[in-house]
């Protein structure tokens, strides 16, 4: 499906934007069928690159360091006691 | 005044001094006298020499007194001083031998009824609030969904835990990348600085917290220096400040484009809860699919009647009982001590499964087809197409184009079809 490609790239924000902006555009109606089934199937992709985004393992926690070289890099921050 | 009553001869056996002479000899009386005296009064005459030393007058409203600061102790005023500033001075009368003038070297200058630190902020606020830098025009809007936040802060203050713990808790899917910086002491302005130059260089975060935990003014001062201000105003990522408690306003605050009042507050300003994103996922799904039905039913076309008839609802049905199992199974997992993220997946795959029972895709998935004629009309009845035109039949995945060769009004479901 091409509307699913653009769907992998883009972050949460645009998502969940796009998706807001096709679900009022089936809840008026005003979409040829074609076009109303496209955006569906357009809806189901974002909806799914949401949760992905979310539901990815949780994220690391590094520090910005700079190099002997110069340059930047980053390296895994000491684990932190966590209070769940 | 006092002045001799008899003027004596010239010749007499007085000594007579040289200028220079004199001069000296009443500066020692004056050194000897007046060393190390406090003062007070009212600024007037202000000049700050590129050379660096300060000239004044102190002044009340009958004497003055003219004043001299030399740059080693001028260099150290946290404050700007200014004509008409109420002020105490520390220092030695001298004369100054050039011109004959009385003057105080002055080794401390503190304003009086208001703190050295306090006075400094106000004229650095007025100053860069005249300049524009506080404007509201300038501020760059926070991202709502961050991908990656970056933090500035001590790595071992109570600030950089309250951080990672309110946003590990809330937002465990967001990234975090910390740019340890000194918050307080000497160097630590300039180090603020170099952190922020660092998260420009870097490039990745997508918004900058910049903070510390509470203290003293003078804990907080380095956010007060316009040295920082003026990096936060012109680094190119949003930026949130979180300097103190609620009461504490630095500079730095007023030129970041939002100031939060704690760094823990900053944390959930920051990045939005994962699980109410969850939940708005899950209504959105369910308006999508109602939505793409509602918006055929509004049209009036026939695939509504047939969305409604039994073959649909009946893997609707089957559907909706799954995404039960989906739930009740979720519940199991949670009770069980699984982690929320389990849960965040099982719920995920209840959503996609809700949505694809209400497609009218699932409709075409399980054999049934959409006709339509010349003018995208969907073809209801053969008698809308006539042998030899084209036509688009939508199935499941993709569509075809066909050309009629027969068409038949009645028992079309019995005999050969209309498409070729």
């Amino acid at each position: 499906m091409s509307s699913k490609e653009p769907a992998q790239k883009l972050g949460f924000e645009e998502s969940l934007e796009r998706l807001e902006k096709i679900v009022l555009m089936l809840e008026r109606g005003d979409v040829t069928l074609e076009e109303s089934l496209q955006r569906f199937e357009e809806g189901v992709a974002l909806s799914r690159r949401c949760h992905e985004l979310l539901a990815l393992a949780e994220k690391r926690v590094s520090r910005l360091v700079r190099e002997e070289e110069g340059g930047l890099t980053l390296q895994l921050f000491p684990a932190e006691p966590q209070d769940s | 005044m006092l002045e001799p009553a008899q003027t004596p001869d010239s010749r007499s056996a007085d000594p007579i001094y040289s200028v220079t002479e004199l001069t000296r000899s009443i500066r020692r009386l004056l050194e000897g006298s007046f060393f190390g005296v406090w003062v007070e009064g009212e600024l007037s005459n202000v000049k700050l020499h590129t050379s660096g030393h300060l000239y004044f007058t102190l002044k009340d409203d009958q004497s003055c007194l003219r004043a001299t600061m030399f740059r080693r102790h001028a260099s150290k005023l946290r404050f700007d001083a200014a004509d008409g500033q109420k002020v105490r001075v520390y220092g030695t009368i001298t004369l100054y031998e050039a011109k004959g003038e009385l003057q105080i070297n002055v080794a401390r200058l503190d304003p009086v009824g208001i703190g050295e630190l306090e006075l400094a902020f106000r004229q650095l606020y007025e100053r860069l609030e005249k300049e524009g830098l506080f404007d509201p025009s300038r501020k760059r809007a926070i991202p709502r969904h961050p991908r990656v936040v970056g933090l500035i802060t001590s790595d071992t203050g109570a600030a950089v835990r309250d951080l990672l713990s309110v946003l590990r808790r809330r937002a465990p899917h967001v990234e975090l990348v910390l740019r340890p910086a000194r918050v307080q002491g000497a160097g630590a302005a300039a180090d603020l600085v170099r952190a922020l130059a660092d998260f420009e260089e870097w490039g990745g975060a997508d918004v900058l917290i910049v903070g510390r935990g509470g203290g003293s003014l003078e804990d907080l001062w380095a956010f007060n220096e316009e040295i920082v201000a003026r990096a936060i105003a012109a680094c190119r990522i949003p930026i949130i400040s979180a300097v103190g408690h609620e009461i504490d306003f630095t500079i730095a605050d007023y030129a970041a484009d939002l100031r939060a009042p704690t760094p823990s507050a900053a944390a959930e300003v920051v990045a939005s809860d994962r699980e109410s994103l969850l939940i708005q996922l899950d209504r959105l799904g369910t308006r999508l699919g109602r939505g793409v039905l509602q918006g055929l039913r509004k049209r009036g076309d026939r695939v509504m009647l047939f969305a409604r008839s039994g073959a649909f609802r009946r893997p609707l049905d089957l559907y909706r009982r799954r995404s039960q199992d989906v739930d009740a199974l979720a519940d199991r997992l949670e009770t069980a001590g699984r982690s929320a993220l389990a849960r965040a997946a099982m719920r995920l795959d209840g959503a996609g499964g809700k949505l694809h029972a209400l497609s009218p895709m699932a409709v075409l998935e399980r054999g049934y087809a959409i006709a339509r004629g010349p003018a995208g009309k969907i073809v209801r009845r053969a008698s809308e197409v006539a042998v030899g035109e084209h036509i688009d039949v939508l199935v499941a995945r993709g569509s075809l184009r066909a050309q009629v060769e027969e068409t038949r009004e009645e028992g079309g479901m019995n005999g050969k079809d209309e498409t070729s």
